[in-house]
C-alpha cells in the first residue's frame, strides 16, 4: 500500500501539484506577513477566475500565447539548449505581422495565414541566427539571445514611430487590416444586428463581446501535439533528444549536432513567433507600440516550461495556471490593495517550489524506507 | 498492478480536480471574502504600462485618489497592468465590480476606454491626460492638462537665468501632450528674450523614449557644452538630464512634479502637472452626482494644477517674483500660452507686433 501510495506521489503529475500546493502555503505565510489575510487573498483569487465563465475565457485566452513561447522555450531545452531568446523571437514576430497586415488586405482566407506565416517566419529566421552563430562559431546561445532581444525591443520602438505606419495621438502603429484578424466574429459582435442577439443572451454576451473571444487556444493545443510527436515519436525528434542528452554520444552515433542546433533554434523560434503572431490577430486592439520594458510573454513562457518539465503537453496545463495566477494577482490588487510586488512574489514562490519539486520523490522514499523499516 | 492502481490514483484525483471546477463554473460558484457588502461610492483607476510607481503621472494619480479617500468615504483601488492585452480585461473586471468610476490613466488607454464604455454604456469611465474630442462617448468624462502654461513660466524662467544665452529642451517622444511643453517653453522664451531685449538661442532635441535615462544623460551632456538651462519633458529619460546637469553643475528644470529632491542644487525649478489633483476633483463631482459624461475638462494655472512650486531655492528671487507676476497674467487671460505649433507662430506674429506685453 504505501509504495502505490509513494509511487502516486513520485509521479510528475502528483509532484507537481504538491509543490503548487506548498507554494501556495509558503505565499500565505508572505501575505500574512504583509498584512495582509490570506484566506481572503485565496478567495478572492478563487472568484477572480472561477465565479464567471467569461473570467475563465479570459483566463484561456492569456495562456495562449504563453503555451506556445513555453512551448518554444521546452522544445530547445530537449535539445539541451536554453532559448532565453522566446521574448525576442515573439517581438519580432509582433512586428512582422504588423507590417504585413498593414500592408497587404486580401480576403480573409489568404491575409490570416500569411500575416501568422509572416511572423512565424520572423521568429524562426530570430531564432535561427542564435541556433547559426551557436553552431558555426559556439557562441552562447544565452549570450546571443538576450543581446537579440534587445533588438527586437529597439526594432519595434523603431517601426512603431515610423511615418507610414505611426497613428497619431499614439504611441503605435495602426490597427492592422481586419480581415488578418483572428478574432471570433469580430465585426458581427458590434454590429447592431450581433449586439441585440447577444444582449438577450447574457452568457454568450460575456464571453463574446466583452473579450477578445478567439480560438487561437485550440491551435496551441494541436501545436502543443504536434510538437509532442515530433519530440518523442520521429527520427529527427529522437535525434533532438540524443543531442540533448549527450552531444558527444550523438556526434559519436553519427547525428549532425551543428545541424541539429540550427533546426531546434529555428523550430523553437518558430513557435514562440506563432506566439506572438497570434497575440496580434487575436487582440481587439491589433498594434505594435512602443514598448518602454518587455512584455514578458517570452520569460514567462520559461516560466511555464519549467513548470511544465519541458513536457510539451504539460506546457498547456502550466500555461494556464501561470495566466490564472497572473490574471487572479489583478484582481487582488484591486480587490485589496495588495501591491504588484506582493503579487509578484507569490507567483514566484510558486514556480520556486515547483523547480525544487524534484526533492519530492527523495523525501518520499525516506518515508518509505522508514516505514518499511519500523514494519520489519 | 501497483503501476495500473498508481496510474488509477493519478486519473481520479485529475478527475475530481476538473470535476470540482466544472462545478464551480456551473454554479457561478464563488466563494464569500468578507468584501461584499461594501457599497460605497467606488472610484478605480487603471495605469498603462508604466505602474503605480513610475516617479510620473501613474503615482500622482493615485496619490489623488488616495487624498480622496482620506477627505471623502469613497472607496479606491488600482489595477496595474504589465501587458497591453491587459487593459481590457482589466477594465472589464472593474465594471463587474459595479466600480463607479474607472479611470484611465494616459493616452495609451484612449482606445480601450472607449471600447469598454461603447460595450458598457451603463458605466462611467474617465479619461487622464488625454481627450477623445468630438468621439466622447456619454459616458466618458476627458481631463486635458494645459501644461503649456506652467511650461510657458519655465521658459521665461529659463531664459531669464541663462548667462549664456542658450537654453536647452529635452522631449520624450513627439506628440500631442509633449507639443504643449515644447511650445509653451519657447513662447516663454521668446517673452522673456523680448522683454530682456536680447535674442536667446533654443536647442530642442528629442530621447525617442520616456525611459531610456543613458539617452537623456547623453544629450542633455551635449546640450550642456552651449547651454545652461535645460528643461526636461522626457518622464524617466529625463532623470538623465538632471544627472548630466548635476556632473555639470549647470540648471536643470524638471517637470510633472517638483523634481527638486534629485539634484537639490541643480534643480532650478519644475513645471508641475498634477494629474492627482485633477483626478481628484473629477471624482468629487462624479460623487456629488454632477453629470460630467461626454464632457472634457481643462486644468491649468487657474484650476491649481500646473505651475511653479513655491519653493526654489536655487531661483533668484526677482526672477521667481516676475514669474508669478506672469503666472496670474496666464490665469487671468492676460497672456494665451500657445500649446501646439499653429498657436505658436501665431504668437510669435503677435509678440513682434507688439500686442502681447
Amino acid at each position: 500500500m504505501t509504495r502505490s501510495i509513494s509511487r502516486i506521489l513520485k509521479s510528475y503529475f502528483m509532484r507537481t501539484f504538491i509543490a503548487v500546493l506548498l507554494g501556495f502555503v509558503v505565499a500565505s505565510a508572505i501575505l500574512f506577513i504583509t498584512g495582509y489575510n490570506p484566506s481572503q487573498c485565496m478567495a478572492v483569487m478563487f472568484n477572480a477566475v472561477f465565479s464567471r465563465p467569461k473570467f475563465i475565457v479570459n483566463v484561456i485566452l492569456k495562456s495562449t500565447p504563453i503555451i506556445l513561447t513555453g512551448l518554444s522555450v521546452a522544445f530547445a531545452f530537449k535539445m539541451g539548449l536554453f532559448n532565453i531568446g522566446a521574448e525576442g523571437q515573439f517581438i519580432v514576430s509582433t512586428i512582422a505581422s504588423a507590417i504585413v497586415g498593414l500592408v497587404f488586405n486580401f480576403h480573409p482566407i489568404i491575409q490570416v495565414p500569411l500575416v501568422i506565416m509572416s511572423g512565424v517566419f520572423a521568429g524562426a529566421i530570430f531564432g535561427g541566427i542564435i541556433g547559426f552563430l551557436k553552431s558555426k562559431f559556439g557562441i552562447h546561445e544565452v549570450i546571443t539571445s538576450i543581446m537579440l532581444n534587445w533588438i527586437a525591443l529597439y526594432l519595434c520602438n523603431y517601426i512603431s514611430n515610423l511615418a507610414c505606419f505611426h497613428k497619431p495621438e499614439s504611441d503605435g502603429t495602426y490597427p492592422i487590416n481586419e480581415s488578418g484578424l483572428t478574432l471570433f466574429m469580430y465585426k458581427w459582435k458590434f454590429s447592431e444586428e450581433g449586439r441585440s442577439f447577444l444582449k438577450n443572451n447574457p452568457v454568450l454576451n460575456d464571453i463574446i463581446l466583452k473579450t477578445d473571444f478567439n480560438f487561437n487556444f485550440i491551435l496551441a493545443v494541436i501545436i502543443a501535439i504536434v510538437v509532442w510527436v515530433v519530440i518523442y515519436k520521429t527520427r529527427k525528434g529522437y535525434e533532438f533528444r540524443a543531442c540533448g542528452l549527450n552531444p558527444d554520444a550523438a556526434q559519436n552515433a553519427g547525428i549532425d549536432v551543428n545541424k541539429n542546433i540550427i533546426y531546434t533554434m529555428l523550430i523553437s523560434g518558430a513557435l514562440s513567433g506563432l506566439a506572438g503572431a497570434l497575440a496580434l490577430t487575436g487582440s481587439s486592439n491589433p498594434v505594435i507600440h512602443v514598448l518602454p520594458v518587455f512584455e514578458n510573454y517570452g520569460f514567462n513562457g520559461l516560466s511555464v516550461a519549467l513548470i511544465a518539465g519541458s513536457s510539451p503537453i504539460g506546457c498547456i496545463f502550466a500555461g494556464i495556471m501561470f495566466s490564472a495566477l497572473i490574471y487572479a494577482g489583478q484582481s487582488l490588487q484591486f480587490k485589496l490593495g495588495a501591491p504588484s510586488e506582493i503579487v509578484n512574489i507569490m507567483i514566484g514562490t510558486i514556480v520556486f517550489f515547483v523547480a525544487l519539486s524534484v526533492i519530492i520523490p527523495v523525501i518520499v522514499d525516506k518515508i518509505v524506507e522508514k516505514e518499511e523499516r519500523k514494519s520489519a | 498492478m501497483r503501476n495500473i492502481i498508481s496510474k488509477i490514483g493519478v486519473a481520479l484525483l485529475a478527475l475530481g480536480f476538473v470535476g470540482v471546477l466544472a462545478f464551480a463554473v456551473n454554479t457561478g460558484f464563488k466563494i464569500a471574502t468578507g468584501l461584499e457588502d461594501d457599497d460605497r461610492f467606488s472610484v478605480s483607476m487603471v495605469t498603462d504600462g508604466g505602474g503605480i510607481n513610475d516617479q510620473s503621472f501613474q503615482e500622482s494619480s493615485w496619490k489623488g485618489m488616495q487624498e480622496l479617500a482620506k477627505e471623502t468615504d469613497v472607496k479606491v483601488s488600482y489595477v496595474e497592468c504589465p501587458q497591453t492585452s491587459d487593459f481590457l480585461s482589466n477594465i472589464d473586471k472593474l465594471a463587474d465590480e459595479n466600480t463607479d468610476l474607472i479611470w484611465g490613466i494616459g493616452y495609451k488607454l484612449a482606445d480601450t476606454i472607449e471600447l469598454a464604455a461603447k460595450t458598457n454604456p451603463e458605466i462611467n469611465y474617465a479619461l487622464a491626460d488625454f481627450s477623445l474630442g468630438e468621439r466622447t462617448p456619454d459616458n466618458v468624462t476627458c481631463a486635458v492638462f494645459r501644461s503649456e502654461e506652467s511650461s510657458f513660466v519655465v521658459g521665461y524662467i529659463a531664459a531669464m537665468t541663462t548667462k549664456k544665452g542658450c537654453v536647452g529642451f529635452v522631449g520624450g517622444i513627439k506628440g500631442l501632450v509633449i507639443d504643449q511643453f515644447e511650445y509653451g517653453y519657447l513662447a516663454g522664451v521668446k517673452y522673456a528674450s523680448k522683454k530682456l531685449g536680447k535674442n536667446i538661442d533654443v536647442k530642442i532635441q528629442y530621447a525617442e523614449s520616456f525611459t531610456d535615462s543613458a539617452k537623456g544623460k547623453a544629450i542633455a551632456m551635449k546640450m550642456y557644452d552651449n547651454c545652461d538651462v535645460i528643461f526636461h519633458a522626457a518622464g524617466g529619460a529625463g532623470v538623465g538630464v538632471i544627472e548630466a546637469a548635476k556632473e555639470t553643475g549647470n540648471y536643470v528644470i524638471g517637470v510633472d512634479k517638483d523634481q527638486s529632491s534629485l539634484a537639490p542644487k541643480n534643480v532650478l525649478t519644475s513645471a508641475i502637472k498634477d494629474v492627482g489633483k485633477a483626478v481628484k476633483m473629477i471624482s468629487i463631482k462624479a460623487l456629488n452626482g454632477e453629470y460630467i459624461g461626454g464632457k472634457t475638462f481643462s486644468y491649468g494655472i487657474k484650476e491649481h494644477c500646473v505651475g511653479i512650486p513655491s519653493e526654489n531655492p536655487n531661483l533668484d528671487p526677482e526672477v521667481y517674483k516676475s514669474a508669478i507676476e506672469i503666472q496670474e497674467k496666464i490665469s487671468n487671460g492676460g497672456i494665451i500660452s500657445p500649446g501646439n505649433e499653429r498657436d505658436y507662430k501665431e504668437f510669435i506674429n503677435k509678440l513682434s507686433s507688439g500686442k502681447i506685453i
